[in-house]
């Protein structure tokens, strides 16, 4: 199934909310082999001025890629999750990133390029939290490889 | 974990092109099956073989996340806060294959880090810091550049 063109510009408009806990901070600190303290002590995030331990630079990857996933299973979208290869990946943090944040994702397809049997998508989420200031935006292309690609 | 670094690297100290680190980061199956659940990614093409040989890959590959999220640490303990790298970006140029080192305590996977200095920005006090990041001596990322905001 080929990509769908039109996809490009489609806004999908903020979910459910992401509850960021302190054991979810540790454990993909743990994932990506970060060892700094204020990911895993308290003491150690509050004495760096922070209100709570502290997400790694790429944790908003979980969010984003929730808001993605709406994209992914959209059945317009004709998109093969198998055939999905990461090419391209940003993160913009407006502020950091805590234990205890509620956050919403608002996803838009910025980008639909043919290539090949496939197609090259960039999406870009606006991640905010409950008081509605914004946290971080991040982007990301992803590649739908085609048959053979 | 109660002690925190306190050496952080003043702007005035760097110098464009200067090497802040490097580092071997070691990966196997296992890593690969504890990023997928701490992230939510449980692409198979990151955990089972036969899977990944039928879409057309060499085998089981490590989530470009995971590759991105660990190279990034060398930054993150050099600026002694997390929350300094206010900007960070990559593309994914290369698959890094894991082999299957199960039971054995061999890496399935290398993966060399080193960051250098790329550009500063004294009004916004932010240091560029690129990352080099190859395995068997291919780049895998490419464009690897983590912004850090400096006291």
């Amino acid at each position: 199934m080929a990509i769908n063109p039109d996809l490009q510009g489609r806004v999908y408009p903020a979910a459910e909310a992401y509850d960021v806990g302190r054991e979810k901070i540790r454990e993909f600190a743990r994932a990506v082999k970060a060892q700094h303290p204020a990911h895993f002590d308290l003491d150690a995030a509050r004495a760096l001025g922070h209100a709570d331990l502290v997400a790694p630079p790429s944790f908003a990857i979980i969010v984003a890629q929730r808001a993605d996933a709406r994209l992914i299973e959209d059945p317009e979208s004709g998109i093969d999750f198998s055939r999905v290869v990461h090419a391209e990946q940003r993160f913009i943090h407006h502020r950091p990133i805590v234990a205890g944040d509620r956050l919403v994702a608002e996803l838009h397809v910025d980008q639909v390029r043919a290539m090949g049997g496939g197609a090259m998508i960039t999406t870009r989420a606006e991640i905010s939290g409950e008081d509605g200031g914004k946290v971080a935006t991040t982007t990301s292309s992803i590649l739908v490889r085609g048959e053979g690609q | 974990m109660s002690a925190v670094s306190v050496s952080r690297p003043r702007f005035e100290t760097l110098e464009k092109g200067a090497e802040i680190g490097r580092r071997e980061i070691s990966v196997t199956r296992s890593d690969l099956v504890t990023y997928a659940g701490a992230s939510g990614d449980f692409n198979p093409i990151h955990w089972n073989n036969d899977f990944a040989v039928s879409v057309e890959l060499p085998g089981v590959i490590a989530h470009g996340m995971f590759t991105m999220g660990a190279a990034v640490q060398l930054v993150v303990d050099w600026a002694g806060d997390p929350a300094a790298v206010i900007d960070y970006q990559t593309r994914f140029t290369k698959p890094v294959p894991v082999a299957d080192t199960t039971g054995t305590d061999a890496p399935g996977a290398v993966v060399e880090i080193v960051g250098t200095v790329g550009a500063l920005d004294a009004e916004a006090r932010t240091a560029r810091i690129d990352l080099a990041v190859t395995c068997a001596g291919q780049r895998v990322l490419t464009k690897a550049q983590a912004v850090v905001k400096l006291p």
